[in-house]
């Protein structure tokens, strides 16, 4: 099977081909949506038998490489078209393809109608090829192809509706601030490339060949350059401080595209390609204090905004930003496994909790639709009460947002639960470790309440829409609900193959499946930080685990009732807080200002300079200096053409002066 | 060596076309045009051969030499060669010319015979330059392509046209006399014999000399090129060129400039290249940041694309004064890249001015509605020019920046790398702004999609883009051999010069410039 691995991103191609140039021919939906689903079905049968094949090797032989053809080669440097697979790529195939063949059904029932049907095909069959090049290419360059590809179709996507010009806005965004991130990649890259070359004689950028020879790099120094390089790259991509403006400004996207781009694939693209990298990434101390620090910020600073905006997608979008936090946490604090853990669980129900938003608004913007009402069709407070018109969409939309919120049984809780206790477990940031678990922690208790807030306001009490379109409201066609049952089931099962030892001894014994199968992945850097950071090494009891991960579920709790008592109990609270703090929800309420900032400081200057070197420089000083050459080139001609009169004895004149002035030169000299 | 000169009858073509167009009546305009496509197109077709029957080493291959003038001690031979260094510029000369023409089908109404004479006689001119070995014939070639180029903005071209076409004269014509008298400085240089660059190479100049020719060389190549701050007389020069000119000026003049550094600047002076190379890299990263501030402000699309070839233009010379073989070759194929990416906007450009007689940026807004086809292959262009892997432009940009990055230039390449920021930003905002958005403007609601003619010249441009991006191996195996040659060369020479004691300095700078005698 594993010589097969080219079909899984073939697949997607081909479907890119076909409705890229005939779906304007073919016309029938039905037919595009169909084509465009069962590619990225085929490629999701690939990946299991791959997945199957992998697992039935033993460990040592899980890693295999299929190489196409050259791509670029130049001296020494070469790049192949090539795949690679082990453990963390198939794993990554597993959730792109089969989240994605969900995503690609659902579009064919939420975008029924819509101008472009083939187009939004298209589109994402290509960010599906992409994403797959992404996980699956051997080496850096490809992965950065894939990198970009993703970049541009989420440009495609975001600008769907591209006759609106917040969506332009929005696309164009998400592109400059991705390419922000590049920039740093392709710094990283250049550096390792060169390092290893120039002072080794290791001249790649094949993964395989790097990791083994990880043992050439020196522990900080350029390795933390490299590592913060790279890592530039991965907080443009996954959303994260500095980088993260463009997500929430992604939601102008349709809602599918929302759930597969912006919360399931490719914003982990970044988590996945540090996982990638594990073995650079744990040889810089520095770097992985950045990362740690910067995922804890992000998770509680996007968490905030999350409490006090009303368009449910955008809800959903801080809350991704801030899930993507405790995967950066994860990572930086070592603990690749439980990162990439909730990479997969986030990628159930957050997509589950996307898809399900889709849904309301799909309902929600037909019943508005029908009475020609212009009221906002994402505005929750437009919302209230849909859980008896839309029941299925609401037990899977509350099956995931108790999944997030971290209680006990559900996916959710097992991943963050053991980000949380590896990050106050770690043996790497020492007296750090106690502010990022209280940070995580807090963050976790803020996602309780906002994303509860949310099911309040949206399913709960009484229905707050235009008393004519009540009628019109209904739940989703089975195209719809289908997807969101499957990420339903998944968001409540998916966390049983990583228990934690803890839990997973009290159960009899159940062994962390996941950590088992990525082991060969992280072994190397386990290793090495056992070895470094042996000092660092802590004995923690068994009773102050569950101690904390009793706090935990305590603070989700209080998320929770918090959120009940202002959205359910008393909804007039909330109202009287914003009253009597106004300055400081008008500030979480935009975002704090940093899209402002971010104007302030880059945008606009940046066009005032070039204005500046436009008009100033370009047309002033050079061609000033041009043109005024030209200018007295002219002038002296025509102050020459008064010479030349053309009278014989003015010339006569002439030449007797000037024979006069030599004469007398050589006589007096 | 080779029978048949082939390279001959391809450079030669074009004029047999010339001679060809006289004999059409003036008032048969479709006969004009159809006889000049068909003319290029039999030259493109003359030209592949050179291609299959291009051997991927180091040498001079199809080379023809026959005496030409002897005048005196002055023996000029007529020494046509192609190696790996020229033989894509050949065929992207030969294959951008028909395109070129059919481009202006219909937007050039007057004077038609005379128009395809003179993009019949660029075409000889260029081709001419890239093939000839000898450093006479070069400049005469050199000198040929300036005139019609001239003619076509002067003549055909828009409301400023004839500032424009004097700025590009007197600007080029600037340079070129001083490369000329640099030229008979380093034939005297070199001692009796004929004007061949393969003898001059073998020349050890002092430092000094070395320095003083180089910028005669240098300025004449780098106000082609455009370096930053030459740049100037391009922006006027496109806005005002109709769409043929504005396509064969950025597609393949441009590349005179850099292609002038690699054959002639830098194996001719090569320790007077390590001199420069510093400068050379600040101008060219200054290049790639500068002209793209400068073309994120522009409100003329034509503009905004001719700031984005100096900025193009300013990684080519990057990677070429990296002096390594990843920059080199990412030099190369960034010249390629350019002459089919940036020759695509203008035709792009052209298409819409066509059909609007405006350029202006804010006249446009929401045509993707109104032209998709139009806004599918833009998109592909405005991706390809931004460097999006996947297309031709990233290959190039990739091996100059990996390239600048191994050698000494690092740092230039860490800014010259903030430069695919700032492409996306001022290339998608201008896409933005003319495609998406509502289509408000009444005179755009009847615009019409692209016609099979114009399709037809957009797709070999599209293929290309993707076929370069995904498989560019065998530009690159047959460039490479030649290129490895070249480095070695030129860094052996300046070895050479940093073990032999340093000659002193003549004191006066006239000493230096003019010719020395020879025992």
């Amino acid at each position: 099977m594993f010589e097969y691995v080219w079909l899984i991103p073939l697949f997607p191609l081909i479907g890119v081909v076909i409705n890229g140039l005939l779906g304007k021919k073919i016309k029938n939906e039905t037919v595009i949506g169909g084509i465009g689903s069962l590619m990225v079905f085929g490629s999701f049968l690939v990946s299991c038998g791959i997945l199957i094949e992998l697992i039935s090797r033993p460990a040592e032989e899980r890693v295999f490489e299929k190489v196409l053809f050259t791509w670029i080669k130049s001296g020494n440097f070469n790049a192949e078209i090539g795949f690679l697979i082990d453990p963390l790529s198939a794993l990554m195939i597993m959730v792109v393809t089969g989240v994605g063949f969900l995503i690609h059904v659902y579009s064919i029932g939420y975008m029924h109608g819509e101008e472009g049907f083939y187009r939004y095909f298209t589109y994402l069959n290509l960010f599906t090829f992409s994403m797959l090049l992404l996980v699956l290419g051997n080496n850096l360059l490809l992965m950065f192809v894939g990198w970009e590809g993703v970049g541009l179709c989420s440009y495609l996507l975001i600008g769907y509706y591209f006759h609106k010009k917040s969506a332009g806005d929005a696309g164009k965004k998400a592109f400059v601030m991705n390419r922000v991130g590049d920039f740093g990649f392709l710094l990283g890259l250049f550096t390792l490339y060169w390092y290893l070359g120039h002072t080794h004689n290791v001249w790649t950028i094949n993964f395989r060949e790097l990791a083994a020879s990880a043992h050439l790099l020196p522990v900080g120094g350029v390795v933390t350059i490299i590592t913060l390089c790279f890592f530039l790259g991965a907080t443009g991509k996954s959303a994260q401080l500095p980088l993260y403006t463009w997500l929430p400004d992604a939601m102008e996207g349709p809602t599918p595209v929302s759930a597969l781009i912006h919360a399931a694939t490719m914003v982990t693209a970044g988590v996945y390609m540090i996982g990638r990298l594990n073995f650079v990434y744990i040889r810089s101390h520095e770097t992985m204090m950045v990362v740690a620090i910067v995922g804890a910020a992000t998770a509680i600073f996007a968490a905030t905004i999350g409490t006090a905006q009303n368009d449910i997608k955008r809800v959903l979008a801080y809350s991704t930003v801030s899930q993507l936090g405790f995967m950066f946490l994860a990572m930086g604090v070592g603990a690749f496994t439980a990162g990439i853990f909730h990479l997969m669980t986030h990628a159930f129900f957050k997509a589950c909790l996307f898809l399900g938003s889709g849904s309301v608004i799909h309902s929600m913007h037909h019943a508005l639709h029908h009475i020609h009402s212009h009221d906002d069709a994402q505005d929750m407070r437009n919302m209230g009460g849909l859980k008896k018109v839309m029941p299925i969409t609401f037990l899977t939309f509350l099956v995931s947002t108790i999944a997030i919120a971290g209680i006990p049984g559900f996916s959710g809780f097992f991943s963050k639960d053991e980000i949380l206790w590896q990050a106050f477990a770690n043996p790497l940031h020492g007296d750090l470790n106690l502010i990022l678990w209280a940070t995580g922690a807090i963050a976790a208790g803020f996602t309780a309440f906002y994303m509860f807030r949310l099911v309040f306001m949206t399913f709960f009490g009484e229905c707050r829409i235009k008393e004519k379109a009540k009628g019109h409201l209904h739940e989703s066609p089975f195209v719809i609900t289908f997807p969101l049952i499957v990420l339903g089931i998944l968001a409540i099962v998916g966390g049983y193959v990583g228990i934690p030892k803890l839990i997973g001894n009290v159960l009899g014994g159940i062994p962390n499946y996941l950590e088992h199968y990525l082991e060969p992945v992280f072994k190397g850097s386990t290793d090495f930080m056992a070895q470094q950071f042996a000092h660092g090494a802590a004995h923690h009891s068994h009773a102050l685990e569950w101690g904390l991960m009793g706090v935990s579920v305590v603070i989700a709790l209080v998320g929770i009732s918090i959120a009940f008592f202002l959205y359910v109990a008393a909804p007039s609270i909330p109202a009287k807080f914003t009253a009597a703090f106004p300055a400081l929800h008008r500030a979480v309420y935009n975002k704090w200002y940093v899209d402002e900032l971010y104007d302030f400081l880059f945008v606009n200057p940046c066009k005032a300079l070039g204005n500046a070197l436009w008009k100033g420089f370009d047309v002033v000083v050079v061609d000033g200096v041009v043109n005024g050459v030209a200018t007295i080139v002219k002038g002296i001609g025509n102050a020459l053409r008064n010479i030349q009169t053309g009278y014989v004895h003015n010339y006569a004149l002439g030449m007797t002066l000037g024979t006069v002035v030599i004469v007398a030169f050589y006589l007096f000299r | 060596m080779s029978q048949f000169p082939l390279i001959s009858v391809m450079t030669f073509l074009p004029l047999l076309g010339v001679v060809l167009l006289f004999f059409v009546p003036k008032q048969s305009h479709s006969a004009q045009r159809g006889l000049a496509l068909l003319v290029s197109l039999v030259t493109f077709v003359v030209s592949l051969p050179l291609v299959t029957g291009f051997q991927s080493n180091a040498e001079f291959q199809f080379v023809e030499k026959v005496p030409w003038i002897a005048a005196g001690p002055f023996q000029m031979n007529y020494h046509v060669a192609i190696d790996g260094i020229s033989i894509w510029l050949v065929i992207l000369t030969t294959f951008m010319m028909p395109i070129a023409i059919l481009s202006t089908w219909t937007a050039v109404e007057t004077k038609v015979k005379e128009y395809m004479i003179c993009l019949l006689l660029l075409e000889v001119g260029m081709l001419g330059a890239f093939i000839s070995l000898d450093l006479f014939l070069f400049y005469i070639f050199w000198e040929v392509m300036l005139i019609p180029m001239y003619f076509i903005i002067g003549i055909w071209g828009g409301k400023n046209k004839i500032y424009a076409a004097v700025k590009f004269f007197i600007y080029t014509m600037v340079g070129s006399l001083l490369m000329l008298v640099a030229l008979i400085v380093l034939y005297f240089k070199a001692g009796a014999g004929d004007f061949t660059v393969l003898r001059f190479y073998e020349l050890s100049l002092d430092p000094v000399t070395q320095t003083w020719m180089f910028l005669a060389f240098a300025l004449a190549f780098a106000i082609k090129v455009p370096m930053f701050p030459l740049h100037t007389w391009l922006p006027d020069a496109h806005t005002e060129a109709p769409t043929a000119g504005s396509v064969i000026l950025a597609a393949v003049l441009l590349k005179m400039g850099t292609y002038g550094f690699v054959r002639f600047a830098m194996p001719l002076f090569p320790d007077a290249t390590a001199q420069f190379t510093p400068l050379i890299a600040v101008l060219s990263v200054i290049g790639i940041v500068y002209a793209a501030l400068v073309a994120m402000v522009q409100e003329d699309v034509k503009k905004l694309v001719a700031y984005s070839s100096v900025a193009h233009l300013g990684y080519v010379m990057l990677g070429v004064f990296a002096l390594n073989i990843q920059g080199l070759s990412g030099g190369m194929l960034q010249m390629l890249n350019h002459g089919v990416s940036t020759g695509a906007l203008f035709l792009i450009v052209g298409f819409i001015y066509e059909r609007r007689h405006t350029r202006l940026i804010t006249d446009f807004g929401g045509l993707a509605k109104q032209m998709p086809i139009f806004a599918t292959i833009f998109m592909i262009v405005t991706l390809s020019s931004i460097g999006l892997p996947g297309t031709n432009g990233f290959v190039g940009e990739f091996l100059i920046l990996i390239g600048a990055y191994e050698s000494e230039l690092r740092w230039y390449a860490v800014i010259g790398t903030s430069g695919v920021i700032l492409a996306a930003v001022y290339m998608l905002w201008m896409f933005q702004r003319v495609m998406f958005g509502e289509l408000t403007n009444p005179k755009n609601q009847t615009l019409t999609d692209l016609n099979a003619r114009e399709i037809a010249i957009m797709l070999p441009l599209v293929v290309l883009i993707f076929v370069m991006g995904v498989y560019p191996t065998p530009f690159i195996d047959k460039m490479n051999p030649s290129l490895e040659k070249l480095i070695v060369h030129v860094k052996s020479k300046q070895t050479a010069k940093a073990q032999i004691p340093q000659i002193p300095a003549p004191q006066a700078l006239p000493a230096a410039v003019l010719p020395v005698e020879h025992k």
